[in-house]
């Protein structure tokens, strides 16, 4: 009776094999339909009137809309900058060291991923309320909140992902390359920039590629932290939506879609690349 | 010359890596403790400190009134409804998932990266967007609501209603659901499922005490990160719930924006942080490890 566990039997395996395919048909037919309807020539949304582009150009034409993707993309290339390197240090420093407090700060790297938006979005708004405040008292100047609050927000959760991807990429590779490197009395700048900086560039990539996505995805906590000027262009969608529906709204989703789809391809090609496993 | 590996060379070198490993990570520590740790913190001294008649606060007064506003029953009944929605969209999840990632892991894997990149896809993409989709399906003159006449059952009537939220909810966080749940299936021994069956155990009998207990790091992992991001929601309510039953995001957001009630709003949110804590706690506890 000697048989492989992972050889599923007849009835068995059409019952997974249908509900796998069910799974699917529910990840990709709601967001196949709002393709469709994207193209649609019929004002009301949710009907096929015939094959066009005009929410395309209209898109294209909307200055707010358009302003607001510039200032998404400057929070978003800022963000991932910033995240990228102070992630990759915070996991060759998790990875490869043991240093006082290195439980705690690793604690403190999970909590962006795992808390909620809601909560985090209001922690910001509270806390550059009180900067604010303190900052009029003390030294008499006013910062109000604005592209820079967004900014900074977004790399507040965007460091722990990158160095989750990072250190996963870390984790696979062995130390004894770094090792052999300084025996060959390469400094250590020299063994980090020419053998683990190469190695781990894909984790690094993918990792960036990351924080790009999901600043240019965030709503909850932008709205909180922008001012006058920052709306981003998920915040401004978020708005329309909430007074209601329209063939404009399923253009401009079709096209944050298209890009987010798009960096988190890169992403996982990224973190593939060479070998590398990362879950 | 190499040096020869005495103790008090090895405790020397030790401090000097310990020593660069804090400075590798302190850019990063410091950041995290300036624009996380510290905002965190003034949520939780906020919660006890006193509203004042023009809307503000006062710190010096502090008190639990906030906390206690929470039995009130609106407030209740809100708690209640959040968590119910919350749990009812994790057992849905896991009641679609479980079969999934055992399928998914049964596959050969070439087949399973092909079928794994398309969990990730969904996992990544932008979630406003993919609720807006269910806006639109289920809208009056909506797809789902042409089908549902077409066979005679009339116009679909679930938008702005909690099934619609569930809805959103479950498209939403389904692929939270199923990536540490293949992880925990794919990484168990399944010799020991062989062994069972070779034993005389039933496909039943095998799945309750083997495959189950086995996979339980990625059952509990996955239902705490379903659940929390759906306890938490404030998107899929307002898009999909049309804002009209109030549910805990919506409520924080009312209490900060609106209603200028910060002590109730940080109240709020630092139980929604507890709760997370307490979830987070009880799954390193069991072991799990994953994600």
């Amino acid at each position: 009776m000697a048989g492989n566990a992972k050889q599923l039997k007849g009835n068995t395996r059409w019952a997974l094999g249908l509900n796998a395919t069910l799974v699917y048909v529910f990840f990709y037919a709601p967001i196949a339909l709002l393709i469709l309807f994207s193209f649609s020539d019929d004002p009301l949304v949710g009907r096929w009137g015939g094959f066009t582009l005009d929410w395309y150009r209209a898109f294209g034409e909307n200055e707010e809309v358009q302003s607001a993707l510039g200032v998404s993309i400057r929070v978003a290339i800022m963000s991932t900058v910033v995240s990228v390197v102070l992630g990759t240090m915070a996991a060759l420093a998790l990875e490869r060291y043991r240093f006082r407090g290195n439980k705690f700060f690793d604690a403190l790297l999970y909590l962006p991923v795992i808390i909620p938006d809601v909560t985090m979005a209001v922690m910001m708004l509270l806390f550059f309320t009180i900067a604010r405040n303190a900052a009029s008292t003390i030294f008499g100047v006013d910062v109000s909140k604005g592209v820079w609050s967004v900014t900074v927000s977004h790399i507040a959760f965007s460091i722990s992902f990158v160095s989750i991807v990072v250190r996963a990429r870390i984790a696979g590779m062995s130390e004894k390359l770094e090792e052999a490197a300084q025996d060959l009395y390469a400094s250590r700048w020299q063994a980090f920039r020419y053998v683990t900086l190469p190695l781990i560039l894909p984790g690094i990539i993918g990792g960036g590629l990351l924080a790009l996505t999901l600043s240019l995805d965030d709503v909850v906590i932008t709205q909180f932290v922008a001012g006058p000027g920052s709306t981003t262009l998920p915040v401004y969608v978020f708005g329309l939506i909430r007074r209601g529906v329209s063939p404009l709204i399923n253009a401009v989703s079709v096209v944050m879609l298209a890009a987010s789809v798009l960096l988190v391809l890169l992403s996982l090609v990224a973190q593939r690349a060479r070998g590398g496993d990362v879950t | 010359m190499t040096a020869v590996a005495t103790p008090k060379f090895e405790a020397a070198n030790e401090r000097k890596k310990s020593r660069r490993g804090f400075f590798l990570a302190l850019p990063a520590y410091v950041y995290l403790s300036l624009f996380f740790a510290l905002p965190l913190l003034s949520v939780v001294v906020y919660s006890f400190a006193k509203r004042t008649s023009t809307g503000g606060v006062a710190l010096e007064e502090w008190n639990i009134d906030s906390y206690t506003k929470l039995g009130e029953p609106i407030v209740r009944d809100i708690l209640l409804r959040s968590f119910t929605l919350a749990i009812i969209t994790t057992v849905i999840c896991l009641v679609l998932a479980y079969p999934f990632s055992y399928f998914l892991a049964t596959r050969k894997a070439s087949t399973r990266n092909i079928m794994l990149v398309f969990v990730m896809i969904p996992f990544w993409s932008n979630f406003l967007v993919r609720n807006y989709a269910w806006r639109v399906l289920l809208g009056n003159d909506g797809p789902v609501s042409r089908v549902t006449e077409g066979v005679g059952l009339g116009e679909t009537t679930i938008l702005f209603t909690p099934t619609a939220i569930v809805l959103g909810l479950v498209y939403g966080f389904l692929p939270f659901m199923i990536l540490p749940l293949y992880a925990a299936v794919e990484r168990m021994d399944w010799s020991l499922i062989e062994a069972s069956r070779d034993l005389g155990a039933t496909g039943m009998q095998t799945f309750r005490k083997i495959t189950f207990p086995l996979s339980l790091p990625g059952v509990i992992a996955g239902s705490i990160l379903v659940f929390i991001p759906s306890l938490g929601a404030y998107v899929t309510p307002q898009i999909l719930g049309g804002g009209k039953k109030t549910m805990l995001g919506s409520y924080i957001v009312t209490q900060f924006l609106t209603a200028r009630n910060w002590p109730v709003g940080a109240a709020v949110s630092t139980v929604l942080m507890v709760v997370m804590l307490g979830a987070t706690m009880l799954y390193f506890r069991k072991g799990g490890r994953t994600l």
